[in-house]
């Protein structure tokens, strides 16, 4: 327990721990005091001096993001000289910022709009003319547009603290200092700068990716989890007219904390993706297909598994399944008869971590749900790029159900022996020719569920798109189905098939949907191996 | 009365044979001998005050230093010597540069540093090379380095040469320059004293006041203080420029009447020109009319009496012919020019006053460009880490309130221009 001091700050009372700074103690009183250069991940200049509050006996006011907290101290944030300093130093921004929010990206979401219109001055003093710069590409996603920078200097600390590759710093000094890289050097081949964009707290820096692409007030944001490796950061989508029009990693502290990488964070198209199963298929045994409702296709399905007692299911999923999907359809194999569970993964050449925060890192598993796969009992087959591996099921002769898994390295024969094949997925190719049933489900940007991360961290995700056309939840589907054979109640929601899964997995005993939260659990499992 | 320019103008002074036959090196001596502590009493009873600017008492800030020296200490002299009209350092190290090393050598000692670094102003060539020319030979001699005349006690002395800025003579923004940082001051606390220098104790001193050292050592307390007031003893290095007849460095008691300086000491006003302004410590304070100035005593207390600071006492001297506005918005420019840029109101307010200094020049200011600069300035005071931001506005506001006419003919030239 370390040892807590108390203070007052705003005439709140509140009590932090010994070392904490006056900045990050006003949070936990509810107030943000305003400020550029601090961030919680890195180290603090204290040069942006919008954060300076007055402290009661100290003869200026102390910047709150470097002052640590003192008993009894008596902190005022709002004094007439903290005002005054904040009104003051948004004026002396201004000066030179072009006051291009019309055509700027970060308009909307930037702390210097924010601030100026919360206690800035009506209308700026300087009439001399501005400072240009104008705008430099900083190589891999990263367009810089030095007139708007404010020089907090975050982007040069987060490459040179957090991932430890110094590709920029500050040239010249002055009001002629400015953010530049080496040389030609640039961002080429860093792995995480698209961090600096997100920590930038104005238009300086801007994704190229995004440039222009949409206004930030016509985003929704929603809560997710990258589903490009198993690492789990917590992200949020942001999406428009139904696309994911970039993702931003959330603040997760155990997980990414405000980071994530630019694999994962360029990795999204697969989610807009069009040409999708928009309604369920059925192929007859001449061959000749025909789309139709649900009802239908589920009567299809539970009519073609009734002849086949006694054979065994085998099944293959993906490691972008969620935890229900995977779990409601390991539950219907054991009902039908049992059999082989696998699944594939493409795996990177190599681990590569953030060696600021060395727990995060883009893992090798480049699926979001390794970790809830095992547990359900599926093993991993075929190579590392996420190929082969199907041998035995490709020619098997009882029932076959493929959940997510986009058999793309496969051909028309696939399945084409089997009993009854059941393709459960976004898209169609060569593989699913020989399905019996092919069934549109939902993305995980589309349903509700959890996936478990390579240290077994159970974590929500919410949904951000509609779903195209009859596309459905696999766990809705395939739950709807067990109901039928074993005569239960198929789960109305993804917390109810989570529960299923939470009493049936001992592991995840304990934990409760809504308990997760924001930021996860830690199954039992994987506590018990990390006291081991 | 000379004290530590006693040999200002004899270049055998430089010589190392020359320096120990007239004494020198036998304070360093008397200081082995006495012990560290005593070295700080010493120089904390004499009174001494930092020549760099602030006046801080040098006994009181060694003694900040820990007792113990369970990490190394360092010793830093700052010669980064760049005041706009400051020009003692140089002086004192291109005609005496043993006396400083000497003094280097004893509060390194009193510090308990093993090692002293001279940072000497880039544009100094000819300075670098006597300072770094007298260490060689006090290494030569075993003055310096290696158990120094046997004693067992070691000081390295090292010689580094800026790269020629302004930021870089405050006190953290030295030191990392020299640990090869770009010179941008520190965030305080952590103070020198404990987390200086490679992160390690350290205790920083000017010039001036290194060179006093061994001569308060070898006298004594009472000896130093037969010169100057009760607070602000000894003697200082007075750097006079301007309209004056005969300019250049004088060494004078502290408490010196500033009118007798001008009148007597540098001969008076060129030409017969009447006083018009006198900045008494460096272009970072405040400036005097003249009626300020005949009443203005110079020491610590005198300057701050008459609402100026005594500064590095680089004495500015101006008559009547002077476009006050002009020297102000150079003065500005300075600044603006040497901001390093961390703090925001630094970085833009020295350049944005710099720009309206520069328009009411030439004739296109107005009144309320004056409100502004006003209030522009004052909003860099004390709102920075550092104190380079504070010092734009004592010229300017000084300026504008004891010279408001020469502001506002100016303007009226423009406005009347304006009207036709």
């Amino acid at each position: 327990m370390p040892e807590m001091v108390t203070l007052t700050i705003d005439g709140t009372e509140v009590k932090v721990p010994k070392g904490t700074t006056i900045l990050e103690a006003a949070k936990q009183v509810g107030k943000v005091i305003p400020h550029y250069c601090y961030h919680p991940g890195m180290s603090s200049p204290a040069m942006c001096r919008m954060c300076l509050v007055d402290v009661e006996g100290a003869p200026k006011p102390q910047a709150s993001c470097v002052t640590t907290v003192m008993e009894n101290q008596v902190v005022d944030t709002e004094s007439s000289a903290s005002v005054a300093n904040r009104r003051g130093v948004l004026e002396f921004y201004l000066v030179n910022h072009p006051l291009d929010c019309p055509i700027c990206d970060m308009s909307g979401e930037c702390d210097l709009q924010d601030f100026v219109h919360a206690e800035g001055r009506d209308h700026g003093r300087s009439v001399e003319p501005k400072r240009v710069f104008g705008r430099d590409d900083f190589g891999g996603d990263v367009l810089f547009y030095g007139d708007r920078c404010v020089m907090c200097t975050r982007c040069v600390r987060f490459m040179s603290e957090v991932e430890q590759d110094e590709r920029l710093t500050v040239v010249e000094r002055g009001n002629r200092s400015v953010i530049d890289t080496f040389f030609e050097k640039g961002l080429d081949g860093t792995e995480w700068h698209g961090n600096i964009v997100d920590i930038c707290p104005v238009g300086a820096l801007v994704s190229k990716e995004f440039l222009h692409k949409t206004r930030a007030w016509d985003l929704d944001h929603t809560p997710s989890i990258c589903a490009s490796c198993s690492q789990g950061c917590n992200i949020e989508l942001h999406t428009a007219e139904n696309l994911v029009q970039r993702v931003k990693p959330r603040e997760n502290l155990e997980v990414n904390a405000w980071w994530m990488c630019d694999y994962g964070r360029h990795d999204y198209e697969w989610i807009n993706h069009g040409q999708r199963i928009e309604a369920p298929l059925v192929r007859d045994a001449t061959g000749s297909s025909r789309t139709t409702g649900w009802k239908d296709a589920l009567t299809s399905l539970l009519e073609g598994a009734s002849g086949l007692n006694g054979t065994s299911v085998q099944i293959v999923v993906s490691a972008r399944g969620s935890n229900e999907d995977l779990a409601a359809l390991t539950k219907l194999q054991d009902v039908m008869g049992g059999g082989d569970k696998v699944f594939r993964v493409s795996q990177a050449d190599e681990e590569s971590a953030l060696p600021g925060f060395p727990t995060l890192a883009r893992r090798k598993d480049l699926g979001p749900n390794v970790g809830g796969a095992e547990l359900l009992g599926i093993s991993r087959v075929g190579e590392s790029d996420g190929t082969g591996g199907l041998e035995a099921v490709k020619d098997h002769d009882g029932i076959i159900i493929v959940l997510g898994d986009n058999l793309e390295d496969q051909d028309e024969t696939f399945g084409a022996n089997a009993g009854l094949y059941v393709y459960l997925g976004t898209h169609e190719c060569a593989a699913t020719k020989a399905a019996h049933l092919v069934l549109p489900v939902t993305t995980f940007a589309e349903q509700e569920g959890t996936f478990t991360n390579h240290e077994g961290r159970i974590q929500r995700f919410w949904p951000a798109l509609q779903p195209p056309g009859m596309a459905r939840p696999a766990w809705l589907i395939l739950g709807a189905v067990l109901a039928e054979l074993s005569e239960g109640v198929a789960p109305r929601s993804a917390a109810e098939a989570f529960m299923n899964l939470a009493e049936a997995v001992p592991a995840l005993r304990g934990l409760t949907y809504e308990g997760m939260g924001l930021s996860g659990s830690v199954s039992e499992t994987a506590q018990h191996a990390s006291l081991d | 009365m000379r004290v530590i320019s006693t040999h200002f103008g004899d270049p055998l002074q430089r010589r190392l044979g020359t320096y120990v036959e007239r004494g020198g090196y036998e304070a360093l001596k008397k200081a082995f001998s006495m012990g560290p502590d005593e070295v700080v009493e010493t120089v904390k009873a004499s009174g001494l005050r930092g020549r760099g600017g602030a006046g801080f008492p040098t006994g009181v800030k060694w003694s900040f230093m820990p007792k113990e020296a369970t990490k190394p200490h360092y010793l830093l002299c700052n010669a980064d010597e760049s005041e706009p009209g400051t020009f003692k350092d140089r002086e004192l190290m291109r005609w005496d540069p043993h006396q400083l090393i000497e003094g280097c050598l004893i509060a390194a000692y009193a510090i308990r540093a093993k090692h002293a670094y001279i940072y000497c102003r880039g544009e100094f060539f000819e300075t670098n090379q006597v300072v770094a020319r007298a260490v060689e030979d006090a290494y030569e001699k075993g003055y310096a380095g290696e158990d120094i005349f046997g004693s067992g006690n070691d000081i390295a002395v090292t010689v580094h040469q800026g790269a020629g800025a302004y930021i870089c003579g405050e006190e953290t923004g030295l030191m990392n320059s020299l640990e090869g940082r770009r010179g941008e001051p520190r965030v305080k606390p952590p103070f020198p004293a404990a987390v200086g220098v490679f992160g390690m104790p350290s205790t920083i001193n000017n010039v001036e006041t290194l060179a006093a050292v061994p001569h308060i050592v070898n006298n004594g307390e009472e000896w130093y203080r037969q010169w100057g007031t009760e607070s602000s003893p000894g003697t200082k290095l007075f750097c006079v420029s301007g309209h004056i007849n005969k300019p250049g460095n004088y060494e004078l008691p502290l408490g010196f009447p500033l009118s007798e300086l001008i009148d007597d000491v540098c001969g008076g006003i060129r030409n017969g020109n009447g006083l018009k302004a006198v900045i008494p410590g460096g272009s970072s304070v405040a400036i005097l009319n003249s009626e300020e100035a005949r009443r203005c005593r110079l020491d610590y207390e005198g300057c701050i009496d008459v609402g100026t600071m005594l500064g590095c006492a680089s004495v500015i001297v101006m008559d009547d012919t002077t476009d006050i506005v002009k020297q102000v918005r150079r003065m500005v420019d300075f600044y603006a020019h040497e901001s390093c840029g961390q703090c925001t109101p630094c970085r833009e307010g020295s350049a944005w006053a710099a720009q309206i200094m520069k328009r009411i020049e030439i004739g296109e200011g107005t009144v309320e460009d004056l409100d502004t600069l006003m209030e522009v300035t004052e909003q860099m005071v004390g709102t920075t880490i550092c104190v380079l931001s504070d010092s734009v506005a004592p010229p300017v506001q000084s300026s504008i309130q004891k010279f408001r006419a020469d502001y506002l003919a100016l303007i009226s030239e423009q406005e009347s221009a304006g009207a036709t």
